[in-house]
């Protein structure tokens, strides 16, 4: 199944048809927490990124041991010993990014996506299906982190791609400023959800015009 | 199921779940000796960056962190917690003191301030190292969002006096922001009790002794 067809149905599901935020709603609260500028938005997505990857294939490859009274001490073992690694390595290696996040990359551990993966895939399929899975699962995550945090910095800030030194390193950078002032509310709370909404809707839109109407729904999904 | 079935079904989960815990426990400590020391460098640098803001113009030795002490409960400084203080040398004789407090009254929770003082109790600098303050509005004594803290350089309890450490609005010298004057007026009470505590204890601060 590991065939390239195989790995571009698994990345169309991740990051298109059954993508953890746009579909599933899941992992909303560290999508709209920390999505206030596209750096932040984009270096939670690849910590979550890494740590659904790493999961799944810890969890897929001790599959053989799992039972199933003791299946979820076990998720919860894996993923936040997973999630401390991250973040000591965040700390130890994107400083600027890991204090911009703060609480949110031990937070992860909470990500409702990433124990769902295990339960749904990671636990039934091999590793390396698990591998790919959690890393279309996890860059379909990242790219909706980045856009809605790319949205709602460029709405409520008028600027874009600022501080993205955190991630690369160099001078502090101030981004593209293409507006003199932003939109406030953008940047608050309700600008996350105005924003994901916007996103949910624009998707099932284009869903809607394009071919796959009569697409049925794909069963991997956790509803 | 009996008793018994159930205790023999035990035994394998319980190994199980202890082996998996030994090999991720394992895993995390194998992260951790690899990136204590990257992470401690890290913090010592990001310490000794975010102390120099409030050290403008003042020549010193060594490094700042070097001469800690922590002012512990009870005392009149701002906040309801133990105030760091980082102790600036010169020469071997005290330039300054960096007071780490806490503004209780800010609008949102409250504010965290670094309050640089000199040894003759003028302001050597004022930072926000964290605060909750409404975006747009009371997140203007940030330095990263507008020069509003910096008008405390130079400042004392003589110059101004004391009574217009206040915003311009209470008959004082500081300017306000419009639509809030709440977080400038916590901000500006918190400068003025360290300023005061700084005054009466100033001998206590700059003392050898290792105060815990």
């Amino acid at each position: 199944m590991t065939d390239a067809k195989g790995v571009i149905e698994t990345f169309r599901s991740g990051i298109w048809d059954d993508n953890p935020g746009l579909v599933q709603l899941l992992g909303l609260c560290p999508l709209l927490a920390v999505t206030t500028s596209f750096v932040n938005g984009l270096g939670l997505g690849l910590a979550t990124l890494l740590v659904l990857t790493c999961s799944n294939v810890l969890i897929s490859s001790t599959r053989r041991f799992i039972r199933a009274e003791i299946r979820i001490p076990m998720y919860v073992l894996i993923i936040s010993s997973v999630v401390t690694c991250i973040e000591m390595i965040f700390l130890a290696w994107f400083p600027a990014l890991g204090r911009s996040l703060g609480i949110f990359i031990p937070l992860i551990v909470t990500n409702c996506a990433i124990v769902a993966r295990a339960e749904v895939f990671a636990s039934r399929n091999t590793v390396g299906r698990s591998f790919l899975d959690g890393i279309a699962m996890g860059s379909g995550f990242a790219l909706l982190l980045a856009a809605i945090g790319a949205l709602r910095e460029l709405v409520g800030h008028g600027s874009i791609m600022s501080r993205m030194d955190m991630l690369f390193g160099g001078e502090p950078m101030n981004g593209l400023k293409l507006l003199d002032d932003g939109f406030l509310l953008a940047i608050l709370p309700p600008g996350a959800f105005i924003s994901l909404g916007l996103f949910v809707a624009a998707k099932n839109a284009l869903d809607r015009h394009g071919h796959q109407t009569n697409r049925p729904i794909s069963s991997n999904t956790l509803r | 199921m009996t008793q018994e079935a159930l205790t023999s079904s035990g035994w394998p989960s319980a190994l199980i779940l202890a082996g998996l815990a030994a090999v991720c426990t394992a895993m995390v400590a194998v992260t951790h000796s690899a990136t204590a020391p990257r992470i401690a460098a890290n913090e010592q640098a990001y310490l000794e960056e975010s102390l120099q803001p409030v050290l403008q113009g003042i020549d010193y030795d060594g490094k700042l962190s070097e001469s800690t002490m922590i002012i512990t409960l009870p005392h009149k400084l701002p906040g309801n917690e133990d105030v760091p203080v980082y102790r600036v040398y010169a020469g071997g004789e005290p330039v300054a003191a960096l007071f780490v407090v806490r503004a209780m009254d800010g609008f949102s929770g409250p504010i965290r301030l670094l309050v640089g003082v000199d040894s003759t109790g003028v302001v050597t600098g004022v930072r926000v190292l964290e605060h909750r303050e409404t975006p747009g509005l009371g997140d203007l004594i940030d330095s990263a969002k507008s020069d509003w803290i910096l008008q405390f350089n130079g400042k004392s309890l003589v110059s101004p006096d004391a009574p217009l450490w206040a915003i311009k609005r209470d008959g004082g010298d500081f300017d306000q922001f419009t639509g809030a004057s709440i977080t400038p007026r916590a901000v500006i009470n918190a400068i003025k009790e360290t300023l005061a505590y700084f005054g009466d204890n100033r001998e206590y601060v700059f003392a050898e002794v290792d105060s815990k």
